[in-house]
């Protein structure tokens, strides 16, 4: 690249040092169920799927501009599978794993319908897709209609195993997408679905191939929320058909997304830690507390839509970790050099 | 199976007053309103507790709540909706999202999570009937409610064909700009349009209250009705939101005939196959234009 006087950066010492952090921190919240005791396991298991959750939906509805009102779909297809595939004989920790895979897979029929609508239509199809997958899943005896049924098979597992095994499910998976999802939005498919979120045609007209790039954000997040789905499964044991594919999920991912900060990379890990803070303070309170919730986000909407990482970037100057390209011309003593 | 088939056109006239609303705004405002089911059943409370707490005639109660939602969507959109709509179709989604979460946790913190209905409070109404030749019996409530629905559909006709507002919402309509160009405050106009699409939905809040039994959760689905009402019948089509919603209501009432669980299901099909059916198109959107395509009347593709 010397020929044209500009040399690229996609590194900078501050984004370097953050991903030095992470790795520690990671590696600290890994040794975490030898020493912590079982509630905060339990309870930094909702956590990290909190995060999973906030990072897939700002991937899709914030980087990709897919605002998707249904990813209850793959969230409760996820826990379901898992079910019908013990039920089949598989072991449950491989079931939960497959379970992902497929409602993964599934995705991908889906989105040859879904991505074809844009906007109001896209959200309200996805819901509408979460619903009948609901009621075709309610159909199998196995969940028995409205009563839903239990991984009982977990059970078989001495509780200590099954709690930090689950934890370290949810953290693998968690810091694995992570890791996917800041991989995918360096690389040339995340500017592409950026581009395409700003303006499909424009976007078309440069050479992007905009169905393929919207169909691998789209399955990407769905196989991220079925993860979550499997990891809460683990952990709840319980499968509720209206609870797992209730639409409050998608109501805590926005809110976790517009308070954190849509559009940028840190602010759904905010975001999540703040829901996680205010899940385990103010859930007491009920449904006011879900009324707050939808008054928070309002507020957000209107008054910060940058979230709150919209501001810390003000502040400070700067993401932590590098997204775009540093550009640096090459000054004419080195070239000549 | 024909009695079936007449439930299923009278559910069509309720989802047409509350699609109504949700078309209109989609129209002129141009973005779609996730908390339109929400606003209907809060309506729905507010009657309820006049009549229940306050002993009003439900006529009167119904009266004295159409003003007040017309207000309530005025101030919606001039300190809620307008704000948000500057920054694409993301904001408004998710305000209007956020918007619904606040609602439904609002009517269940004030009035609790039991099943409220109007029904106790109609008399006879809620169960009579006339008897057709051929062992079918027609509530009389729902041929009210679709009668209502028919006139609703004709006034707001006649109000967008000959009043200046209408011309204004019909210009704001095409082309916000132009219309502005023109001498029209466009903003005025949608908080109007607003205005009158929450009257709508209180009238369909209303309707759903009579025929039904709600909870503080009912709004998303019945929101998710009154959307594939739009849809199936065709966007910007005022008509198009009876001819949806009869049509959705007869899958659902069919559905309805086989198990109860395919209520839902038969209408989210349908509902599916429509945008399907659009989708592999020229772009021709939904039943109405469908119908006018079949007239032999030109029809301009969207690019796909």
């Amino acid at each position: 690249m010397n020929g044209s006087g500009f040399t690229f950066d996609r590194w900078t010492p501050a984004g370097l040092r953050t991903v030095w952090t992470a790795a520690v921190l990671l590696a600290a919240f890994a040794t975490a169920p030898l020493f912590l005791p079982a509630t905060m396991v339990e309870k930094l298991t909702t956590l990290w799927i909190y995060i999973l959750l906030a990072v897939v939906w700002n991937l899709l509805a914030g980087f990709a501009g897919l605002v998707s009102v249904g990813q209850q779909a793959f969230f409760g297809l996820s826990a379901y599978l898992t079910l019908r595939l013990v039920e089949w004989g598989l072991n449950p920790w491989l079931a939960l794993v497959a379970a992902a895979f497929i409602a993964g897979a599934i995705a991908i029929p889906i989105s040859l319908y879904a991505l074809k609508l844009k906007g109001g239509e896209f959200a309200i199809a996805t819901w509408v897709i979460a619903e009948v997958v609901r009621i075709c899943v309610m159909f199998d005896p196995l969940v028995q209609g409205d009563t839903g049924n239990s991984l009982i098979a977990l059970n078989a597992y001495a509780p200590d195993f099954r709690r930090d095994v689950t934890y370290w499910l949810g953290l693998v998976a968690m810091a694995g997408f992570l890791v996917l999802t800041f991989r995918v939005l360096r690389s040339k498919t995340g500017s592409a679905a950026q581009a395409v979120r700003d303006d499909e045609e424009a976007a078309l007209s440069v050479g992007v191939s905009v169905m393929q790039t919207k169909r691998i954000i789209f399955v990407l997040a769905a196989f991220g929320t079925a993860l979550a789905g499997s990891i809460w499964l683990a952990s709840a044991i319980t499968f509720l058909p209206r609870t797992n594919f209730g639409v409050q999920w998608t109501v805590f991912m926005l809110f976790m997304v517009l308070v954190g900060g849509l559009r940028t990379f840190e602010g759904p890990i905010l975001g999540a830690v703040i829901f996680f803070v205010l899940q385990e303070t103010f859930s007491s309170y009920g449904v006011w507390y879900l009324f707050g919730l939808g008054f928070i986000a309002i507020v957000f909407a209107l008054a910060l839509p940058d979230g709150l990482w919209g501001l810390i970037r003000k502040k400070r100057g700067g993401d932590l970790l590098p997204m775009g390209t540093l550009l640096r011309q090459v000054s004419v003593e080195k070239e000549a050099a | 199976m024909l009695d079936a088939i007449i439930q299923g056109i009278l559910l069509g006239g309720y989802y047409a007053i509350l699609a109504a609303g949700l078309s209109l705004m989609l129209g002129v405002t141009r973005f779609l309103n996730l908390a339109h089911g929400d606003l209907a059943v809060l309506a729905a409370y507010l009657i309820i507790y006049l009549v229940a707490t306050w002993h009003m005639p439900i006529l009167w109660a119904i009266v004295l709540m159409l003003p007040v939602m017309g207000l309530l969507g005025w101030a919606l959109q001039a300190f809620l909706f307008a704000r948000t709509m500057k920054g694409g179709f993301l904001l408004p989604l998710l305000t209007t999202f956020g918007l619904g979460a606040v609602i439904q946790n609002g009517i269940y913190g004030v009035f609790s999570s039991d099943v409220k209905s109007l029904g106790n409070f109609i008399g006879n109404l809620a169960w009579a009937s006339w008897k057709l030749p051929g062992h079918i019996s027609v509530g009389k409530l729902p041929v009210y409610i679709f009668v209502a629905s028919v006139v609703v559909l004709v006034s707001l006709q006649l109000l967008l064909s000959f009043t200046k507002l209408g011309r204004a919402m019909r210009a704001t309509t095409l082309d916000e700009e132009a219309a502005e160009l023109s001498g029209i405050d466009a903003r005025r106009i949608q908080r109007a349009t607003v205005a009158i699409a929450m009257v709508l939905a209180g009238l369909a809040g209303a309707a759903l209250a009579m025929r039904s039994l709600i909870n503080p959760y009912t709004g998303p689905t019945q929101l998710i009705f009154a959307f594939e009402a739009v849809v199936i019948g065709g966007i910007g089509s005022l008509w198009g939101t009876l001819a949806g919603g009869i049509v959705l209501g007869i899958a659902q009432s069919l559905g309805a005939k086989i198990s109860p669980q395919l209520f839902q299901l038969f209408g989210h099909l349908v509902f599916l196959a429509v945008l399907w059916w659009r989708l592999k198109g020229s772009g021709s959107l939904g039943l109405g234009n469908l119908l006018r395509s079949l007239k032999g009347q030109s029809i301009k593709g969207e690019s796909a």
